[in-house]
């Protein structure tokens, strides 16, 4: 059967159906549909007042690819070499081609310069043996949010954006829930951090964007990004919620922007509600703990000790210890830490 | 009664990897019983092209979820998915749309 007509242009042979309305529209007007929804996105939230210098957290993948040309500000790219051997350097070429393809400046902050030399090729085989999981993306996921603001400080930036799309965040909803982490669900909801704690504050315009439609816009605009898998992806928690998210929206296509709202609609018992945060003792960055995760982490490493701040190892460091054998499993405690 | 079809075959978003890194397959489709349409065409590729780990490209007679198939740059749900009949020349563009890195992401790809 012949493709239907385009519902906005009714012109051109449409191109593809919108998941939220269900018109179908050609190429040319997805596009600009698109651009006008993320601008709204970012106007509506007032996430990037006029003047900012924003810092765009450039992976050199499909997300960032697509927000770096659309909010019309000083735009300075920043891009995280995590030291992975094989992958980020073909993933920093795709960066730098964008960086030349926009005219944009590009500056890269390395792990090894940041963190004393440890670079995650390094983390992994520090955390390697026994049978137990590397816990790369643990690792990588704090210590690259913290690259990112450093480079943002670096470039003189005011904002700190970056590409998560509404996949990303209903990812993040469902681990947040398998683990039982009320703290980042409550917090997980909304277009921003405002920035605590001298954090600069961040925000996600493609938050609301599902993948797909990032993904066809790339291709509609012909958009160059790197797409091979990070070498330790395959460990991390966070494929399994992206089976059952995409199972999920097999079934109920709105599932995933419906993830999205529900955690934004949260509200936290009592009990649950994370302690007021305090500053790192050694960085001064915002912590619930004497060490913020950061610092928490790197000491492990650095002590050739590197679980001693993952997961349930981490209650080695609360004051009151471990659950003896015996004692129920307590809820974990809620951590004041920015959510993303 | 199909007749033999000339098509281009396109893999992208990391999908080429399944296939020695080829992006771009000019395919002929010989004469067979069968119609040649999208459902077939699975079949076809999935003996013929596919070089590794079938369970990353199709799931059950379809793509796995999260791979976007796009007919002559037209989306196949507007065209009826499996059940398109294949022209001549035509274009079809495996995209994949699961993997990468982000901020904390991880993948299963």
């Amino acid at each position: 059967m012949p493709a239907p007509q385009c519902a906005t242009c009714h012109k051109a042979r449409a191109a593809l159906r919108r998941p939220r309305s269900g018109r179908a529209l050609c190429g040319a007007c997805f596009c600009a549909a698109f651009e006008a929804e993320v601008l709204h996105t970012v106007v509506a939230g007032r996430l990037l007042p006029s003047g900012a210098v924003v810092a765009v957290g450039a992976s050199g993948g499909k997300d960032s690819t697509v927000l770096a040309p659309r909010l019309g500000i000083s735009l300075r790219l920043v891009a995280v070499d995590e030291g992975i051997g094989g992958y980020r350097d073909a993933a920093l070429a795709a960066v730098r081609r964008q960086a030349a393809r926009w005219e944009l400046p590009l500056t890269v902050v390395a792990y090894a310069d940041l963190f004393g030399g440890w670079t995650m090729d390094a983390v992994a085989r520090s955390t390697a043996g026994s049978g137990r999981s590397r816990a790369c993306c643990t690792f990588c996921g704090v210590l690259r949010r913290r690259a990112l603001e450093e480079g943002a400080r670096l470039v003189g930036a005011t904002h700190i954006v970056t590409g998560h799309n509404a996949d990303d965040m209903a990812e993040t909803v469902l681990m947040n829930f398998l683990r039982g982490d009320a703290a980042r669900l409550a917090r997980g909801g909304g277009l921003g951090s405002p920035g605590e704690g001298g954090a600069l504050p961040r925000c996600r315009p493609l938050q609301l964007a599902s993948q797909k439609e990032v993904v066809l816009y790339a291709h509609f605009r012909r958009l160059d990004y790197f797409s091979e898998e990070c070498v330790y992806a395959p460990e991390a928690f966070r494929g399994h919620a992206r089976h059952l998210l995409k199972l999920l929206e097999a079934a109920r296509p709105s599932a995933v922007l419906d993830l999205v709202h529900s955690a934004e609609r949260l509200a936290l018992a009592p009990a649950a509600r994370p302690p007021a945060p305090g500053a790192c003792s050694r960085c001064g960055a915002l912590a619930s703990r004497a060490l913020c995760q950061a610092c928490a982490l790197l000491d492990g490493l650095n002590r050739g000790r590197p679980r001693l701040a993952i997961g349930k190892g981490r209650r080695g460091l609360d004051e009151a210890g471990p659950p003896r054998d015996g004692e129920p499993e307590r809820a974990p405690a809620p951590d004041a830490v920015p959510a993303f | 009664m199909a007749a033999p079809l000339s098509v281009e075959v396109e893999f992208g978003g990391g999908a080429e990897l399944l296939f020695d890194g080829v992006k771009k397959h000019q395919v002929t489709l010989p004469g067979q019983e069968e119609p040649w349409d999208i459902r077939n065409l699975l079949v076809w590729i999935k003996k013929n092209l596919l070089k590794e780990r079938p369970e990353l490209f199709i799931q059950g007679d379809s793509v796995r979820p999260g791979i976007l198939v796009l007919i002559n740059d037209a989306d196949w749900e507007l065209l009826g998915e499996l059940d398109y009949q294949l022209q001549d020349q035509d274009s079809i563009l495996f995209i994949s749309t699961l993997h990468g890195s982000r901020i904390g992401a991880g993948s299963t790809w």
